[in-house]
């Protein structure tokens, strides 16, 4: 539970105000602290990267803003609103379940292994929010599906399960599924780290595509450092549940300032 | 002693009555059972802690106490707190509740296999939480539960001569009373395991067929 809640602005005001907001947070399993008073804004249209060793932290930030983690200090806030806490009688108290729903609707999440659901159609999945969550009439829906179904490639196998598509495939249908829902945030997890060499770019070049064409708001948690570099406004680079180093990917790739980003890039690009 | 089938022929209507009581028994029974163990699961699984442990400890007890002893607890205990209940309505919500704490056991295997990323796919569209389970979780938890709930099915089925006991005319109750009637047991018995068997077997190979449109239906197979 957030200590000293009255130190927190109840919304954030002004111009320029981040689109996401972690302030302070931090984030234990039990004794072990997996985020340490994180501080970290991301602006609206911003494509942050996030790099680093495995059990850095990373997926917890992705997690945590997706509302599928508690934190445990601190708040989130989206687009200038709380999203871990709500206003009461003038000042935060943790959010309840309908203010999760209300502002978690801005955000997009893409799983590691895909996650979709194996009783529905590739179309299935995509029309499953906009029907059942945004109450569309189903012919609205699966014309929104069917667009972004056209848009990642996946349009000849609209009618095909999960079972019956790669994981790149599958991969390219969860990313139709959550823009369909029409967030302003999108969060990528290692989207490509389960998937075969040979299929990445066509996962990869949905969201560089969707970086070109589209004004979302993504966080991505990648180990595919030219990808990161390529496509990234800026790198965080996360060491031991904090950031260590951040940048432009310039920057951070070609002239890092600390030595564990030094020794963690060497690591990684002598690996590949 | 020998067969006498003329006997059986002349039988043979009170046993199909018989027969239409002991099937109604079972499909009520396991109509109940499948609806309260869907109760029993849904309660283990709600925030409230207090609901969780009662229900938890209700379906344990049931699940350790032979299923005669709750028949006779309904229809002899009952009254003495006020609750005089007919031998099928006794019966029924006895038999109902035994299995509905055995099928809330199938159903929880069956909900505790699907994997927990189906259910942060389901919240990371918004899905709520009622539409998370009606629409992503029970249809998958569904083909696996399915051959438990058959099983059920049949057991439910083979335990209905317990109602006997209480006075519900079902097959057993019907075969006890006509042997006592003629002092021939041999065909009233014999006619009773036939029947059990007759509904038993096909019954089982239904439900497997049944599996199987299941997991196609639901487009689970590989
Ligand atoms: N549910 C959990 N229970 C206990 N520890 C966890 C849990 N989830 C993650 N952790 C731990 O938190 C740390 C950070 O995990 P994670 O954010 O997944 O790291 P990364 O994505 O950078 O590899 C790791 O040490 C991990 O073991
Ligand atoms: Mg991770």
């Amino acid at each position: 539970m957030t200590e000293n809640l009255e130190s927190y602005p109840l919304s954030l005001e002004g111009d320029g105000i981040p689109m996401v907001r972690f302030q302070n947070v931090t984030k234990r399993y039990g004794a072990l602290v997996v985020l340490n008073q994180l501080d970290l804004d991301v602006s609206a249209g911003e494509m942050v990267t996030i790099i680093g060793p495995s059990g850095s932290g990373k997926t917890t930030v992705l997690r945590m803003l997706m509302t599928l983690e508690t934190i445990d200090d601190g708040v989130i806030y989206v687009e200038g609103e709380p999203l871990t806490h709500m206003e009461r009688n003038g000042g935060l108290v943790p959010a309840n379940s309908s203010h999760l729903r209300r502002i978690r609707s801005k955000i997009g999440m893409c799983f590691q292994h895909f996650n979709l659901f194996p009783h529905m159609t590739a179309l299935g999945n995509c029309m499953e929010g906009p029907v059942q969550v945004l109450g569309l009439p189903r012919k609205e829906a699966e014309e929104r599906s069917l667009e972004l179904l056209d848009m990642v490639g996946m349009i000849d196998k609209r009618d095909q399960h999960p079972s019956r598509l790669s994981g790149g495939q599958q991969q390219r249908v969860a990313i139709a599924r959550a823009l369909a829902m029409r967030p302003k945030v999108m969060l990528f997890d290692e989207v490509t780290s389960a998937l075969d060499p040979e299929v990445i770019s066509e996962v990869t070049g949905v969201i560089k595509h969707l970086v070109d064409t589209h004004n979302l708001t993504m966080l991505m948690v990648t180990h595919q450092m030219g990808f990161a570099k390529e496509i990234s406004d800026r790198v965080c680079f996360f060491f031991d549940g904090a950031i260590e180093e951040q940048g432009t990917p310039t920057k951070l790739f070609e002239n890092p300032e600390r030595e564990r980003t030094q020794q963690f890039l060497n690591a990684v690009l002598h690996a590949n | 002693m020998e067969w006498r089938w003329d006997w059986v022929w002349d039988l043979a209507p009170r046993f199909v009555d018989a027969t239409g009581k002991t099937l109604i028994a079972a499909g009520g029974g396991y109509t109940i059972a499948i609806i309260l163990g869907l109760v029993f699961v849904l309660a283990q699984r709600t925030p409230l802690l207090p609901v969780t442990l009662v229900v938890r400890e209700f379906v344990e007890l049931i699940r350790s106490t032979p299923l005669l002893l709750q028949i006779f607890f309904v229809y002899y205990v009952g009254p003495q707190f006020g609750l005089t209940l007919s031998p099928w309505t006794a019966g029924l919500i006895a038999i109902g509740v035994h299995y509905g704490a055995y099928l809330s056991e199938v159903y929880r295997g069956g909900i505790e296999s699907v994997p927990k990323g189906q259910w942060e796919a389901a919240k990371a569209i918004n899905l709520p939480i009622v539409t998370t389970y009606r629409r992503i979780v029970i249809p998958q938890a569904l083909p696996p539960a399915v051959a438990g709930m058959g099983n059920y099915l049949v057991g439910i089925f083979k335990d209905t001569p317990m109602l006997s006991v209480i006075g519900v005319a079902e097959l057993m109750h019907t075969a006890t009373a006509v042997g006592a009637e003629s002092y021939r047991y041999l065909e009233p018995y014999t006619m009773v395991g036939a029947i059990f068997l007759a509904v038993s077997l096909p019954s089982a190979f239904a439900i497997n067929v049944f599996e199987r449109w299941v997991r196609r239906t639901l487009g689970m197979t590989k």
